[in-house]
């Protein structure tokens, strides 16, 4: 607008001259600035980067102070956390880990894909209601409804059970899927759903067939979200799980009050339960953000 | 493929006004239109709403489980107790404190990291990927790495790098703090502050990236200096952008159990609401005062609630507007 006022030619003159004029200024500062971000960068990298170096060090090196940067390598925090010597393997934990957030994150789906299809595409009447008790379930904190769930499960003998733990993260994570499918599906162009209506396909005809491959990036986003969090769920776990079904970070409480003695094999730990979540993480950088702002922020 | 679907389904609905299998039709197609919604909405109300349904009844209920048979109504007993109880009113400053800090210094912190991320620059996605890597890191491995590797007294990172720099000027009696005994809130708002920046970050980034450039650029020929580009056009464009990412972000932070639990097992006044919940029920088997707890923890969400749900409808109408 204001732009506009200007005469096209004055315009021409004032972008031709502008890298002239700062460009030495200009051009420092563009580089003390990307100087700053890799530095930041750094120092948030600088824990985890801290973490790596430490599982890959022997005890005696992990334990020192001041703290060695040129210890030799070795993988024998890692043989150490995957039972070597010590008995306790990883592996039940992890395959909990795995059936919980796997299982979990396919009923999130099943569930959250026809729902997300009737609040976009063929919007049932006051579709914003909706919307909002998915939302305001999960700001009841989980501590909220942890006792009667207890009781419940206590009295069904579903106690320290994989799948009562599938259940409840569905539940966890069903609101958010809910929320960034809609957002996807909304971007199904109509005309196709007309001409699929046309053609005579049923619901699950045009689910499968036509939104599925149209909305795929986002349902895969949504699954890895659903997935991420499942897998980094502590207080349920501890709770309601024990023995059998203990997950990943319930074995890694274990380390809690070890204070540090197997410090190389603690960050070994940290970094082994850590990886799934950092893998689907980085794939997923940018549909991170749609799913964490509940597919509100485009 | 369109034009001739447009003139077939425009057809359909003159020929169903004509008599009334268009009504029992229409109100089939409600119910169609209603069942996909169905299944998650029965599945949410089961597993969240009824549970607490529950707790709202035990909160009144006398009910301890070490004394099994004295069951029955307390009436607001256990509400009396909870507030009587100086460790909850505790919690409850702690819950505040921590929520408070956490969101305020991350969402700081995450502006400034937004806005320096939002240039070109060499490298920019690898710094990006750097920058997220705590908040994606298992809440509790990043609670240990913290506790063990970085607070420890004895070697941990902080005293292991006060050590090294103290020997390099030739000092063998350098400073060495027991962080997590000395100062055990702030210990455990740092490592919640380093996990909760990059959500804080990525939500501005998206926000800064939405900003429509050819009003930038428009300002700038008109004479704008960056400063006023921020105030004027860049911070009015982000507050939204900041009320989602902090109410989010506290939604959260109220929540928090991995860290107080991992880094302090709630000791030392880090006893935030969800483990002193926690706790009265799984180490005092109290039933009922843990449910009022449950209860009281709620009601403080639903404060927060309020503000978010007000925030959420204010983008659903800017999304219906345009």
């Amino acid at each position: 607008m204001t732009a506009a006022t200007v005469p096209p030619s004055a315009r021409a003159t004032v972008h031709a001259s502008r890298p002239g004029r700062h460009s030495r200024a200009a051009r420092r500062n563009g580089r003390l600035l990307s100087l700053l971000a890799w530095a930041c960068g750094t120092l948030f990298l600088l824990p985890f980067a801290w973490m790596v170096l430490t599982s890959l060090h022997s005890e005696p090196a992990a334990a020192t102070n001041p703290p060695s940067f040129t210890a030799p390598l070795t993988l024998q925090g890692y043989r150490e956390f995957f039972g070597a010597g010590t008995g306790v393997s990883p592996w039940p934990p992890l395959i909990n880990s795995l059936t919980a957030s796997v299982g979990s994150t396919l009923l999130v789906l099943v569930l959250a894909i026809p729902a997300a299809y009737a609040l976009s595409i063929r919007p049932v009447r006051k579709w914003t209601d909706v919307m909002f008790f998915f939302l305001s379930t999960k700001m009841l904190p989980a501590v909220a409804a942890l006792l009667p769930l207890y009781l419940i499960a206590q009295h069904a003998g579903l106690l320290d059970n994989i799948w009562l733990l599938v259940v409840l993260y569905t539940s966890m994570n069903l609101p958010i899927a809910v929320w960034m499918m809609r957002s996807f599906l909304s971007e199904v162009p109509k005309e196709i759903l007309e001409a699929a209506s046309i053609d005579g396909a049923g619901l699950l005809t045009t689910l499968v067939r036509i939104v599925a491959p149209v909305a795929a990036p986002g349902i895969a986003a949504t699954a890895l979200i659903s997935f991420i969090f499942s897998w980094n769920e502590l207080l349920f776990a501890q709770v309601l799980t024990g023995v059998v079904a203990g997950t990943a970070p319930v074995f890694l409480t274990g380390f809690v009050t070890s204070e540090g003695l197997f410090l190389a094999k603690l960050c070994a730990a940290a970094v082994c339960v850590s990886l799934p979540v950092l893998a689907a993480g980085f794939a997923a950088q940018d549909k991170l953000v749609q799913g964490l702002s509940l597919g509100a922020v485009k | 493929m369109s034009t001739p679907s447009i003139t077939r389904t425009a057809r359909v609905p003159r020929a169903r006004r004509s008599g009334a299998p268009a009504e029992s039709g229409r109100q089939r197609g409600a119910w169609a239109r209603r069942a996909p919604l169905l299944p998650a909405l029965i599945f949410m109300i089961v597993v969240t709403q009824l549970p607490f349904v529950g707790t709202l009844v035990i909160s009144f209920m006398r009910w301890n489980a070490l004394d099994p048979d004295d069951v029955g109504f307390g009436g607001l007993t256990n509400y009396t107790n909870a507030f009587r109880d100086p460790a909850l009113r505790s919690a409850i400053l702690t819950t505040v404190e921590l929520t408070v800090t956490v969101v305020l210094v991350s969402l700081v912190l995450g502006l400034g990291l937004a806005l320096l991320l939002d240039r070109r620059f060499l490298g920019r996605g690898i710094v990006r990927t750097m920058l997220i890597t705590p908040f994606l890191i298992v809440p509790v491995a990043s609670a240990l790495l913290w506790k063990d590797a970085i607070y420890n007294a004895s070697f941990g990172l902080v005293d292991g790098l006060l050590s090294w720099v103290w020997k390099l000027f030739g000092s063998t009696h350098p400073p060495q703090p027991d962080l997590l005994t000395s100062f055990p809130l702030a210990s455990v708002e740092a490592s919640l502050v380093w996990q909760w920046t990059p959500f804080m970050m990525l939500i501005l980034l998206a926000g800064l990236q939405s900003r429509p450039t050819d009003v930038v650029e428009a300002a700038r020929v008109d004479g704008a200096g960056t400063w006023q580009v921020f105030r004027y056009l860049t911070f009015p464009h982000l507050r939204r952008y900041l009320e989602l990412a902090a109410l989010l972000g506290s939604i959260y932070v109220v929540q928090n159990f991995d860290a107080v639990f991992t880094l302090t097992s709630g000791g030392l006044g880090t006893a935030n609401l969800p483990y002193a919940v926690y706790q009265t029920f799984y180490a005092g088997h109290d039933y009922g005062e843990a449910s009022a707890e449950g209860v009281i923890v709620v009601v403080l969400s639903l404060a927060i609630a309020t503000f978010a749900l007000r925030t959420v409808s204010s983008l659903f109408r800017e999304e219906s507007l345009s």
